[in-house]
């Protein structure tokens, strides 16, 4: 055998081992998700309930589903306007630029910080800081989680759709200028309609993120098991109950953790691809 | 007989002492020069003489750039184009790419009248289809099109999408029409479409024309730039400059010396 096909074999067979682990992973997350299915069958889907009284025990994800949405949803708007505004200032208005460089790098660094100290700065900082100006419930809850999330998805958001941006040909703006159009009407007639799907498959990976981001919400928002009544109010996500729930779990709850996992898994996966997809239909 | 013609013609640029630098080097050097109403004026030269940096210095696009400098004057119909909004003088000097840049987000239909979306300015339907169907005429390009105008503009051909871009250029009916080397893309059937069609847009347009090919320039201009290191050697009637050059480069470069 000469070193080419040695090569070759080993990158096929580590690509292989790799594919072979994520459906190991999925097939045990499947596996232990099946005495929770079998109890409730779809409504643990649907249904409200989460109570682990032994002998009335009584599981449903739905909470947690909420919550996930509510804390997504919140980050994704809460960050729109500050990345947008972000990815416009470095991708056209200073691109090419020593300031745009610095800034997009900072952002950059964002991406970088664990979600712990997110998490840590969110408790001892942003929650004391809300309650300052009037928050009840101790400053936790489902907005407070969103504020932190909407921090911590912006350097996704930003980074794509500041290099979609900065990427739409420069003829077509200068095609803009000669017709007399000014620099907002470029931005809002050329450079957004051009980048427009690369924005939206940005938002869509950074909301991907959110969903499955699990420290800094778990710290934050309040861990209740009921649905949330209030943007406002506690709640918890698929992924901050696991965290919270999961070390004194066994039995039919440990199995409702794990089906909670697998549909958080299944739910990232959609989102994941959906961004990817749009993303390479663009090219 | 022509040529008389031509020679009254009033000018309806001028451009007296241009230089432009970019980051303080020279690319053009105090041009002066006169461009006649209703005519094609082509600038030559070798590349990197500056040709397209005088051009874009005409509807001041050099302004979207911090690093371009420019000196001296410009007059439009006798009026300093540096006393103008840019926006408003952009309308009157429609450019043309060397590459077809039609709006790929928008329709035919659309990156005809882009000027005027692009711009704000209301306008009623009936008026707007005017405006296409005329503009889409002027560039020989309706009868191939008119089945299609809310397709995009992108599935077009080559040849097709640079006239669309005239005819966006031209949806304003602007005075001057700037074009950088439009036909250096095209294949020479496309090629000879719009050098007809430019000769023909003379008489309602004045037309400065860069180009490479020399061949082009001889057919289809009445008055020719020659350049050289970003100087003006010279400028003439075309014919006058292909029989008889005065400057030894621009004969050099005539025959085929350089460039
Ligand atoms: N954006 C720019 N930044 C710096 N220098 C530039 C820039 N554009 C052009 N130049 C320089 O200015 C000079 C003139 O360039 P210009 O593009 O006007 O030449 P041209 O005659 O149009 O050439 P070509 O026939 O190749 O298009 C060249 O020396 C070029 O290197
Ligand atoms: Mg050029």
């Amino acid at each position: 055998m000469n070193s080419d096909k040695i090569t070759k074999t080993v990158l096929f067979s580590v690509s292989i081992l790799i594919l072979m682990l994520a459906a190991g992973m999925l097939y045990s997350l499947v596996g232990g998700a099946i005495p929770a299915f079998k109890e409730f069958g779809l409504k643990f889907i649907f249904s409200g309930e989460w109570n682990p009284t032994e002998g009335e025990e009584k599981y449903g994800a739905l909470p947690f589903i909420v919550g996930t949405l509510m804390t997504s949803f919140g980050a994704l708007i809460l960050c729109l306007p500050l990345s947008f505004s972000t990815s416009l200032f470095l991708g056209e208005y200073f691109r090419g630029t020593r300031v745009a460089r610095i800034l997009g790098l900072l952002v950059d660094l964002l991406a970088g910080i664990p979600s712990i100290v997110y998490g840590l700065w969110g408790f001892y900082v942003l929650r004391p800081a809300l309650i300052e100006i009037g928050f009840g419930g101790r400053g936790f809850g489902i907005f407070t989680a969103a504020l932190i999330l909407a921090v911590m998805i912006i350097p996704y958001a930003t980074s794509l759709s500041n290099e979609i941006i900065s990427m739409v040909p420069n003829d077509l703006k200068e095609a803009a200028y000669s017709l007399g159009a000014t620099r907002l009407e470029v931005i809002t007639s050329v450079t957004i309609p051009n980048a427009r799907s690369g924005i939206v498959a940005g938002y869509i990976l950074a909301f991907g993120r959110a969903l499955g981001e699990t420290m800094a919400v778990t710290m934050l928002i309040g861990n209740t098991n009921q649905i949330p009544t209030s943007f406002f109010g506690t709640g918890n996500t698929m992924a901050s109950v696991i965290a919270n729930q999961f070390g004194e779990a066994d039995g039919l709850k440990l199995s409702s953790l794990i089906a909670i996992g697998l549909l958080l898994f299944l739910i990232t996966g959609i989102i994941n691809a959906a961004g990817k997809l749009i993303i390479k239909k663009m090219n | 007989m022509t040529n008389t013609i031509a020679e009254v013609k009033k000018p309806i640029l001028s451009l007296k002492d241009l230089s432009i630098a970019y980051d303080k080097k020279y690319a053009v050097k105090n041009v002066s020069v006169e461009i006649k109403k209703n005519t094609v004026t082509a600038i030559m030269g070798p590349s990197g003489c500056g040709k397209s940096t005088l051009l874009r210095a005409l509807n001041r696009m050099h302004e979207l750039y911090e690093n371009i400098s420019t000196e001296g004057e410009a007059f439009l119909n006798g009026k300093n184009i540096y006393d103008m909004s840019p926006i408003k003088l952009r309308r009157h000097m429609g450019m043309v790419f060397q590459r077809p840049n039609p709006f790929p987000t928008m329709s035919i239909y659309d990156n005809v009248i882009a000027g005027y979306k692009l711009n704000g300015i209301r306008t009623k339907k009936k008026e707007r289809d005017e405006i296409v169907e005329r503009s889409l005429r002027d560039v020989a390009l309706w009868d191939e099109v008119k089945d299609s105008l809310f397709k995009k503009g992108t599935f077009l051909s080559g040849g097709q999408q640079q006239r669309l871009c005239i005819a966006r250029a031209l949806a304003f009916s602007p005075e001057v029409i700037l074009m950088d080397e439009p036909t250096s893309a095209l294949d020479p059937v496309a090629t000879s479409k719009v050098e007809d069609l430019l000769v023909k847009l003379k008489e309602n347009y004045t037309i400065v024309l860069v180009t490479h090919n020399m061949s082009q320039a001889a057919r289809i201009s009445d008055y020719s730039l020659f350049m050289y290191l970003g100087e003006l050697v010279e400028y003439g009637k075309t014919k006058n400059m292909f029989t008889n050059p005065i400057d030894p480069r621009t004969e050099e470069y005539l025959t085929g010396k350089f460039g």
